[in-house]
């Protein structure tokens, strides 16, 4: 009998995180590789039509794994309806996507059956029968091929946009889906969840932008960002910013682009002084053209950049002003 | 309130990186510094004690030249240090790591432990939650926010895309913490100073052997990532990059 992959997609509140359709590429690629069978399923109270909605893809089964006591979602709940679940199906390897509530739960349920988590992957190779698992380290600067020394079932959560949810196969047929009712002891669950809110009303919605300005700790100081302020100005575009600008408050949250802030994919994306970091990283890597200035040539935004410039943005950027506003004045 | 910090010493954001000789890890000879979130972590854990009273223990694993980071640690105003010293914690996968650090506190009674969301370098965001299991504590990650409340914490849990979670918690329990959840202080002269004074206890890789199993996950090799992107290197003056830079934007990529 072949292995099995299961893909654990998530659900918030009811709806499907879209982010895995991506996982479903993902495990898809693998069972190609593999030839092992590709099972997925759906964790929550009254996620039957989250269920159906995963079986249009090409998978052999959906898991609609339910409890009440699924929602709202807990780390406690999760990781004890999981385990309950991967005990009796055994699947050689679980994926998800490498989200903030997966990261909340999976080390515990990983620990709590004594193996362990690959996480935050961006990609896979299959040499010689052995599966191994690309990663990046030390902020993008390296890359790690990590490879699993343990008993099944391996647990491994892939990085947004790692791969295509488009591409994501869809099946002939609809998959059959099970019901699963697992059961949750009381006391199992510690914690208590309020609602889920936004902090501020968004004042710009970073996502709607072509052009985008954004601004890295190479900026220095509060008040270089009026420089970048005017480029973004000159060229139509909005402001943005890597986190630690919006963590010093010289910008609000709401301009951060990264895995706590904003994902965009403008047609610009110039990027000064952000060095790269991963949490920016995953926020506009889908950005058609991407200019980046770094005096770090080693930048790992650079890695992503159509066009680099290497040097001091200090230098570059206002003469850069000029030229666009010499140009955009027609002449 | 008794608050430990996981904190761990990582290479310096901007270090040149050089591969070993087995392309299995870097080269050690660069410069070190305290990972950032874990930074954080220790902040939360010093205006925790502000406000409520209590103790403020750090705790690192790793070479002798790990000991920066809690001397650090200490002179910013951690009551006490914990040093799992020898070279061999560098390459223990996080359940070890976690491991370790449940046994090498295992006679202490804290309230709350703290780790950073993740490291600089592995980049993970699992040893923290890992602990919570071993430990048999509730947990709660990525947390802009603590308050102590009757019946325990109410955290404030950051999602994507600015959307956040308060979450009432018992205590004990372990947070990992998100990078702005406040500003970092500087060590004082005088707290470098006391810092030499307080105590610092140390703890070998024989004392907690036994808790640790095999790493359940290996390297099998570390290296410069593959290019995939074509990128187009735009050089000479700045005047010159300028106009060349305007070039591509109204005549490649049409915004202009």
């Amino acid at each position: 009998m072949p292995d099995t992959i299961l893909v654990v997609v998530e659900q918030r509140e009811g709806k499907l995180n879209r982010v895995s359709w991506e996982t479903i590429t993902a495990a898809q690629a693998i069972a190609a590789a593999t030839g092992w069978t590709l099972e997925a399923a759906v964790v929550g109270s009254g996620t039957a039509q989250i269920a159906s909605e995963v079986a249009s893809k090409k998978v052999t089964k959906v898991y609609d794994i339910e409890s009440p006591k699924l929602e709202p979602y807990t780390p406690d709940a999760f990781a004890a309806a999981l385990k309950q679940f991967l005990a009796s199906k055994q699947p050689k390897l679980v994926l998800m996507p490498h989200t903030y509530q997966v990261r909340d739960f999976i080390p515990k349920l990983a620990t709590s059956m004594g193996r362990t988590v690959i996480s935050d992957c961006i990609g896979f190779k299959h040499e010689g029968g052995k599966l191994v698992f690309t990663r990046q380290m030390f902020q993008g600067k390296l890359a790690a091929d990590v490879s699993f020394a343990s008993d099944a079932p391996w647990f491994v959560t892939f990085q947004n946009g790692a791969f295509r949810g488009d591409k994501a196969e869809t099946g002939t047929s609809a998959a059959p889906v099970e019901t699963v009712n697992v059961d949750i002891a009381d006391g199992v669950i510690r914690n208590k969840p309020q609602e889920v809110f936004k902090e501020a009303k968004q004042a710009v919605d970073l996502t709607q932008a072509e052009i985008i300005v954004a601004v890295g700790r190479g900026i220095k100081e509060q008040k270089n960002i009026e420089i970048a302020k005017q480029l973004a100005d000159a060229l139509g575009g909005d402001l943005a910013a890597s986190r630690p600008i919006c963590d010093s408050g010289w910008l609000p949250m709401d301009r951060q682009i990264g895995s706590s802030g904003q994902t965009v994919a403008p047609k610009l994306y110039l990027a000064l002084g952000i060095s790269g970091a991963i949490q920016h990283i995953v926020g506009m890597k889908g950005s058609r053209a991407i200019i980046a200035v770094n005096k770090d040539s080693e930048a790992p935004i650079f890695e992503i950049a159509d066009y680099a410039v290497v040097g001091n943005l200090f230098d570059v950027v206002p003469p850069l002003i000029e030229e666009v506003k010499k140009a955009k004045a027609g002449s | 309130m008794k608050i430990l910090v996981c904190m761990k010493q990582v290479p310096q954001k901007d270090a040149p990186l050089k591969l070993n000789e087995s392309g299995t890890w870097i080269r050690e000879d660069v410069s070190y510094e305290i990972n950032e979130p874990d930074a954080y972590a220790l902040e939360e854990a010093l205006r925790q004690r502000e406000k409520h009273k209590g103790e403020v223990v750090v705790i690192t694993s790793g070479p002798a030249r790990a000991q920066q980071v809690l001397r650090e640690a200490l002179a910013k105003g951690a009551d006490r240090a914990i040093h799992l010293e020898d070279d061999k914690f560098v390459g223990l996968d996080a359940f070890n790591t976690a491991k370790s650090f449940a046994a090498a506190i295992k006679d202490e009674q804290f309230d709350l432990i703290f780790t950073g969301l993740q490291s600089d370098d592995y980049g993970y965001a699992q040893t923290g939650v890992i602990l919570a299991e071993l430990l048999g504590w509730p947990h709660a990650t990525i947390i802009m926010q603590i308050e102590k409340t009757d019946s325990g914490i109410r955290v404030k849990r950051e999602l994507e895309a600015g959307y956040f979670q308060f979450v009432d918690m018992p205590t004990p329990a372990v947070l990992t913490i998100q990078s702005g959840i406040n500003k970092l202080r500087y060590a004082t002269l005088i707290g470098i100073k006391q810092a030499k004074n307080k105590p610092l206890r140390k703890v070998t890789l024989a004392d907690v052997q036994s808790a640790l199993g095999v790493n359940l996950q290996r390297i099998e090799k570390l290296y410069i990532p593959q290019k995939t992107k074509k990128t187009e290197h735009i050089e000479g003056t700045p005047a010159e990059i300028a106009k060349k830079l305007v070039d591509k934007l109204r005549n490649e990529l049409r915004v202009i």
